[in-house]
């Protein structure tokens, strides 16, 4: 017997005017036919034509760079926007978890939060009751339920937001990319409760840059690219040619500015001594990684991470600079530019490696991004071809001693 | 944990498509309008709007420190105004009330109405951040805008009743439809509010131009002074504002006073209705474009 569908999507394809998104809202001057602004309206394709089923019980990833179309496909899933043509059809009620903590007010308490949170996300008053002390037990925030939330530190607060998230149950799970926010431990959490609704058999549509936990709670995987599939397949298979096809010309990324965001990231690049990018970075030689942040709000101790996942989305590296490990920076004049450089010893071994990025203060995460930069290491002209071709995490300057020690 | 299959949350669909052996199958797809099944699930999402009211309400007197009461400040304040400048001063003609008790009366359920046109008409601007992030039916956000005036209508009815028991007034038999008026001005709010509510995702102009348009519909409504000073055929230009025939219907029960016309009474309601009916039609028209203009 097949398994029946979950979800259909045919033929979909979401067009925005631009500027739409980006430069807030139009007032009844833009509109009126003589206005400059109504003359060179541009339009964005989000999505062309997409098509693809899902069966029940089926957890699909979908990856793909920033500007893909991924949180589109999301809400058109989830009804949030509608297409500009096609349609996406789910068996059931298909509930998105596009952020945490929706709705929350600073002013209420975590109690007043919890219901309002809920209903938002689509839990009935008497479902909440009946499973009150499992959301509060998850949550761990028993003695705080009657404080305003604006007194929560930003992991109480995601504690009390997952606790919710995690206890809704829609058919079909959209869930993107929240995890990112919070600590290692806390996404650990959230990772076995979605692969925990995998094997209770929910649908879970799950977008994320992080290749790593695609693999770990996915089986099938999309890939996204320009609004269209460029591959759709097991995920192992997916990531790894993601990976290894979609690098940056020149390993350098700069992104615009955003004032909404309180941290955000400028620019991240492979660099020389000098600072310049360096266009080919070679095997053999120090990996210089240089980011640029702007800080939009006050930070007592800044920390940063700084993560490289290789194409099999295995985290080759992880460092933390910051107050554990001596490093004291204070932001107390935003907004401000923070520079970090990371030099890495000539480990790495030729091939393609994602570069994550992570600032926060005092273990509260307030910025991540796990794709801020892909960038190729390109083996060195004198290393022998197949060289490049193995499998290996890394490939340190060793020194090889090998000799006759006499007959035997 | 099992999945249950009893669960009492919202089943949300535009169109509803019955296939055989599955459960109900929601559908996307571009331009859709009203239809029956939106209506029904405007109805499932009634909690989303309780929960969305009690919000405002339990938010609006945190850290404030004259709290509900605030609920009656505002009426009394504007009513002591009033009564000095119209009352005192001017000396408009108020069908034998006191000045005090004509315009409070009036002042509590127009500010009820102001209150609500304007707080729906910020609500789907307000909630921009749920708005892009999750589905509901956004119709939810401007009718629930109307819920929490009530509460403060009701308090400061209160202290309408004990003004009533001071000066002596006894209601006659109207005082059965007091709710009726309450509920006409319920309308007219959600009349306004709806289809500005909706404009305002487009045009934040809106916001810009509400308070002048409450002013001048505060002066071309029955608050500070009375209808009867209007006359002849102008009463029907009149009762194109549909809180002329609210406020004295509410007045009239209340308190006493004549009751309003019963000609200018259908005008005001055709208006109502009239507004009602484009409002919601026109929110469905352009209620799917909100999360990409917002």
């Amino acid at each position: 017997m097949s398994v029946p569908t979950a979800i259909e999507v045919e033929g979909l394809s979401k067009r925005y005017r631009l500027g739409q998104n980006l430069g807030g809202y139009t007032t009844l001057r833009d509109s009126l036919p003589w206005s400059r602004r109504a003359e060179n309206v541009q339009y964005l394709w989000a999505l062309r034509d997409l098509s693809f089923e899902v069966p029940e019980g089926e957890a699909l990833g979908v990856i793909g760079p920033n500007g893909a179309g991924k949180t589109t496909l999301l809400k058109i899933l989830a009804r949030i926007t509608e297409p500009t043509q096609g349609v996406s059809r789910t068996r059931g009620r298909a509930g998105a978890l596009l952020d945490v903590g929706m709705g929350f007010h600073p002013e209420l308490t975590g109690k007043e939060n919890l219901y309002l949170n809920a209903a938002i996300l689509g839990m009935s008053r008497r479902e909440v009751r009946r499973r009150y002390d499992e959301i509060v037990d998850f949550a761990g925030l028993e003695k705080f339920l009657d404080t305003p939330i604006k007194r929560y530190s930003w992991g109480m607060y995601l504690r009390l937001a997952f606790a919710v998230a995690a206890h809704v149950e829609p058919e079909i799970i959209i869930v993107d990319e929240v995890l990112a926010v919070g600590d290692a431990r806390f996404r650990e959490k959230c990772l076995n409760k979605m692969s925990e609704f995998g094997r209770e058999g929910r649908t879970i549509v799950f977008v994320s840059h992080d290749l790593g936990s695609i693999t770990q709670v996915c089986r099938r995987a999309i890939w996204l690219e320009h609004g269209e599939v460029k591959a759709d397949g097991p995920s192992e298979d997916v990531v790894r040619r993601y990976v290894r096809g979609a690098f940056q010309e020149t390993p350098q990324a700069t992104f615009a500015l955003n004032p909404a965001q309180r941290v955000q990231l400028l620019s991240a690049a492979v660099v020389d001594p000098s600072g310049n990018v360096v266009d080919v970075p070679q095997r053999g030689e120090p990996l210089n990684l240089t980011v640029r942040f702007v800080v939009r709000e006050a930070l007592p101790l800044v920390d940063i991470a700084f993560s490289i996942h290789d194409r099999r989305g295995i985290r080759v590296l992880d460092e933390v600079w910051g107050a554990d490990t001596g490093g004291v920076l204070t932001i107390d004049d935003p907004p401000q530019e923070v520079e970090a450089n990371l030099t890495v010893p000539p480990v790495l071994p030729a091939g393609d490696y994602v570069l994550g990025v992570w600032l926060g203060s005092s273990y509260d995460g307030k910025f991540l991004d796990l794709e801020a930069l892909r960038f190729r290491v390109w083996p060195r002209p004198d290393d022998p071809a197949d060289v490049s071709e193995r499998d290996r995490i890394a490939q340190p300057a060793v020194e090889w001693n090998v000799r006759r020690i006499g007959a035997s | 944990m099992v999945a249950d299959t009893e669960r009492e949350r919202p089943r949300a669909d535009t169109t509803a498509v019955e296939r055989p052996h599955v459960d109900r199958w929601v559908e996307n797809r571009p331009g859709a309008g009203w239809s029956a099944a939106a209506l029904r699930e405007l109805w499932d999402y009634r909690e989303l709007a309780l929960a969305f009211a009690l919000k405002t309400l339990r938010v609006r007197y945190k850290q404030t420190v004259f709290g509900v009461s605030w609920a009656v400040l505002q009426p009394v304040l504007s009513v002591m105004l009033f009564t000095i400048v119209f009352g005192r001063l001017v000396g408009v003609p108020t069908d034998g009330l006191p000045y005090v008790v004509f315009n409070y009366a009036g002042m509590i359920l127009w500010l009820y109405v102001s209150a609500s046109v304007t707080s729906a008409a910020q609500s789907l601007v307000e909630t921009r951040e749920l708005v892009t992030k999750v589905y509901f039916p956004r119709l939810v956000a401007p009718l629930s805008a109307a819920a929490p005036g009530i509460v403060d209508f009701l308090i400061a009815f209160v202290i309408l009743v004990a003004m009533l028991v001071y000066y002596g007034i006894t209601p006659g038999w109207a005082l059965a439809l007091t709710p009726l008026w309450v509920l006409a001005a319920v309308a007219t709010a959600v009349a306004v509010g709806v289809p500005l509510a909706a404009l305002n995702v487009q045009y934040r102009d809106v916001r810009q131009a509400l308070p002048l348009l409450l002013q001048l519909w505060l002066f071309a409504s029955p608050v500070v002074y009375s209808s009867s000073l209007v006359t002849g055929a102008w009463q029907y230009v009149y009762a194109l504002n549909p809180l002329s025939t609210v406020l004295d219907g509410f007045r009239w029960s209340v308190a006493g006073g004549p009751a309003p016309g019963g000609s200018e009474s259908l005008v005001s309601l055709v208006v109502v209705v009239v507004l009602l009916v484009t409002g919601f039609l026109y929110f469905g028209r352009v209620q799917r474009s909100f999360p990409d203009v917002v």
